[in-house]
């Protein structure tokens, strides 16, 4: 029964898998039993390759099944498909919608007016997440895979634009409501990043942006995180360049393997060494940045869908704020 | 649709080296040397999805470039800070500056900017339109919007600003990043998307009214018109149309400048380099890059494959290596040590057998994309320094391979 609905906004720099954590926060919510609605923005069917089903139609498609009876549904949203949807929905115009088509206005709307594309995706999401089965919602939650950091918060905020342009009539008053709800208490934008340098500024530098629009930041999600698999002794040894390649060599040995993997294997413990700090660095910097951090390990065989209930099993309590 | 057509131009150049792969006999290597002494280069565009380090990239070509001699200018969207600085891109006043301390005794520069899109744009107008006319365009709100913060406009404004700097003829290679987003491909669509909208019913629509009497009008703009009225209200149809009647006389220059920048593109001086990953979905996205510069008959010169793991000790497979690792760690502190270190060789082992496979896939479906492999190191690149261990790496000149 939902009362209200959640809409959790998955970002990220390229390369950090949001879609795989939109994907897995989408399963964890199915398994407490909610009936879901993940939805993709870019084209480039990423859900659709997560679940291994076929490429996404502009259609809500049941692509899980929860272990509590939830119930995960994948969206792609076009944009075309979608203006056409808002013109019959919200203005039933029939023959000039056709009309507005023939004219190459849709084209026109979708690919050079400016922001019209954001304005669509983003609207097709709030349309998602106000749509009511009789007196209650259609979806417990809406989660939406959505472009990178750097372009988040325009993204979000780009109804307000619109709000800019448009000083009154039916425009002014959707991207009102819109913006309403991306700053209410039910949206979450989470911010998914690795332990590298680069994003984990990107994240600081979105965070700010975010919160200097009042769009609610959720969770910080540190993805991809290498475990550590030396101890302490060996860590301490390696530092201090006390352990030998001869005495490695010998072990090597005993264990009836090549002894002259030596020097190769401790310059990989070296290089893992070096990574670990570098991640401790960067995870040191993120608990300062004001937001509460969940942690992903990297999973050595890829993502498929036995790792996304993996890692869904993490990201159980991502609606506390 | 494959990217096998793009592989003669190339070879003409004699930019592929017979090398051998280390993949077997489908992965062509791909030439960097080869490609930056070649001074018939004059553009090299990086192109690639998110987060694969093509800023990098396409710093270390340029510098290695420079420091070969050539006359360089690298334009990047959006560098991190401290490469952005160790740069010296301190500023953005889009502009090229001279990079300090490039090694350019060999007669070469380096010259690096970092993109600011509202001042190219805004640039634009005012050279193209009388200054009443300009003041007009440049406080209209739909062009304020259009030119600062909505998508798209970025991949214009790059693709713009690199047929400035050609234009100028002061650099003889000018190497371009493209903007983080799938979207980066748009500016290819940019001459046939304002062409079908210049001569499009809609302009002279949204003109007609601007224009005085509407002899145009029918019952189909009828229709129309009062459908927009109704969606977007009479106040913000009179911007766009205030809007697209002021920009009505730059449009010309804009679909001519478009034409001739996508002209630039596909000749034959300019080289496409699609930046790479080695995961699933960033070969997924370059192989559609390779597909889209092939259909759009763009110069295609290889694909980079950035962070890859390569392993120095591959005299141990990783299934033996866990063995003996299980073994050993009942053992004293050299076998424990020992058995440490084998498992995180098992782990490589595993990681780099999966992007081998990676690789080899995207061959099989790309035959003949020539390819450059640089190994992952273990810290990001933020000097000069950096961008040269990575130069060395693309050129596959790097002595020692780093084993990060």
């Amino acid at each position: 029964m939902a009362l209200s609905t959640q809409l959790h906004v998955v970002t990220g720099k390229g390369g950090t898998g949001k879609t795989t954590v939109a994907a897995a926060l989408a399963m964890a919510l199915a398994g407490q039993g909610k009936k879901v609605l993940l939805c993709e923005v870019e084209g480039r069917q990423g859900i659709a390759q997560l679940f291994d089903v076929p490429p996404l139609p502009y259609e809500e498609r049941k692509v899980a099944v929860g272990l509590g009876g939830g119930e995960v549904f994948a969206l792609a949203i076009d944009p075309e498909a979608a203006l056409l949807e808002y013109l019959a929905m919200y203005y039933r115009l029939g023959r000039a919608g056709k009309a507005l088509d023939k004219f190459g206005i849709i084209d026109f709307a979708t690919t050079i007016a400016p922001g019209v594309r954001d304005v669509l995706l983003t609207g097709k999401v709030y349309e998602a997440a106000r749509r009511r089965d009789g007196n209650r919602f259609s979806y417990d939650a809406v989660i939406m895979d959505a472009p990178p950091t750097g372009r988040i918060t325009r993204f979000l905020n780009v109804n307000s634009e619109v709000a800019g342009l448009a000083k009154v009539g039916p425009i002014r008053r959707q991207a009102d409501s819109i913006m309403q709800m991306m700053r209410s208490p039910q949206t979450h934008v989470h911010l998914v990043t690795v332990l590298e340098e680069m994003p984990v500024q990107e994240t600081i530098d979105g965070i700010a942006e975010l919160t200097s629009e009042r769009l609610p930041v959720g969770h910080v999600v540190l993805n991809l995180v290498r475990p550590s698999v030396l101890s302490v002794a060996t860590r301490e040894a390696l530092a201090a360049g006390s352990l030998k390649a001869s005495t490695v060599a010998t072990s090597l040995g005993g264990a009836g393997l090549a002894t002259a993997a030596a020097p190769a294997l401790l310059a990989g413990g070296d290089a893992h060494l070096e990574r670990q700090r570098l991640q401790d660095g960067q995870r040191a910097i993120l608990e300062d940045c004001g937001r509460p951090l969940v942690e992903l390990p990297l999973l050595g065989d890829g993502i498929d869908l036995g790792a996304l209930f993996e890692l869904a099993e993490l990201l159980t309590d991502l609606e506390a704020r | 649709m494959t990217g096998r057509a793009h592989t003669s131009p190339s070879a003409k150049k004699g930019r592929t080296s017979p090398r051998g792969g280390t993949g077997g006999s489908l992965v062509t290597d791909l030439d960097v040397d080869a490609l930056l002494d070649d001074r018939t280069t004059e553009i090299i565009v990086c192109c690639g999805s998110g987060g694969v380090g093509k800023t990098t990239t396409a710093a270390a070509l340029a510098l290695r470039a420079a420091e070969k001699g050539r006359t360089v200018c690298v334009l990047t969207i959006d560098p991190a800070r401290r490469l952005a600085q160790s740069m010296g891109l301190t500023e953005l006043d889009n502009t090229p500056r001279p990079v300090k301390g490039a090694a350019v005794d060999g007669g070469g520069s380096l010259d690096a900017m970092m993109l600011d899109m509202k001042r190219t744009f805004d640039e634009v107008v005012e050279q193209h339109a009388t200054p009443e006319k300009a003041a007009q365009i440049l406080a209209n709100p739909f062009y304020v919007a259009l030119s600062s913060s909505f998508a798209g406009t970025q991949e214009y404004m790059a693709m713009e600003k690199l047929g400035q700097l050609h234009a100028t003829g002061t650099w003889d290679l000018i190497v371009v990043d493209t903007p983080p987003s799938r979207s980066a491909l748009d500016f290819l669509d940019a001459p046939d998307r304002l062409s079908s909208m210049l001569d499009g019913r809609f302009i002279k629509l949204l003109l007609a009214p601007a224009k005085g009497p509407a002899r145009l009008i029918s019952a189909g703009f009828g229709i129309v018109t009062s459908a927009l009225n109704k969606i977007l209200g009479a106040q913000v149809l009179t911007d766009m149309q205030t809007f697209i009647a002021a920009f009505d006389t730059l449009f010309g220059g804009f679909r001519q400048r478009a034409e001739g920048t996508y002209a630039l593109l596909q000749a034959d001086g300019t080289a496409f380099l699609v930046v790479a990953a080695p995961e699933p979905a960033a070969m997924r996205e370059a192989s559609y890059f390779v597909e889209r510069l092939a259909g759009e008959r763009m110069p295609l010169a290889g694909l980079v494959v950035n962070r890859v793991h390569e392993n120095g000790a591959d005299s141990i497979d990783a299934v033996d290596a866990e063995s003996a690792a299980h073994k050993l760690a009942a053992g004293g502190a050299g076998d424990v040590a020992t058995a440490e270190l084998l498992t995180i060789h098992a782990d490589r082992m595993r990681v780099a057998a999966r992007e081998q496979r990676l690789k080899k896939r995207f061959s099989a479906a790309h035959p003949g994309v020539p390819t450059a492999s640089v190994a992952a190191l273990a810290g990001d690149v933020h000097d000069l320094d950096g961008l040269r261990l990575i130069g060395d790496l693309l050129a596959g000149a790097a002595g020692e391979r780093p084993n990060g």
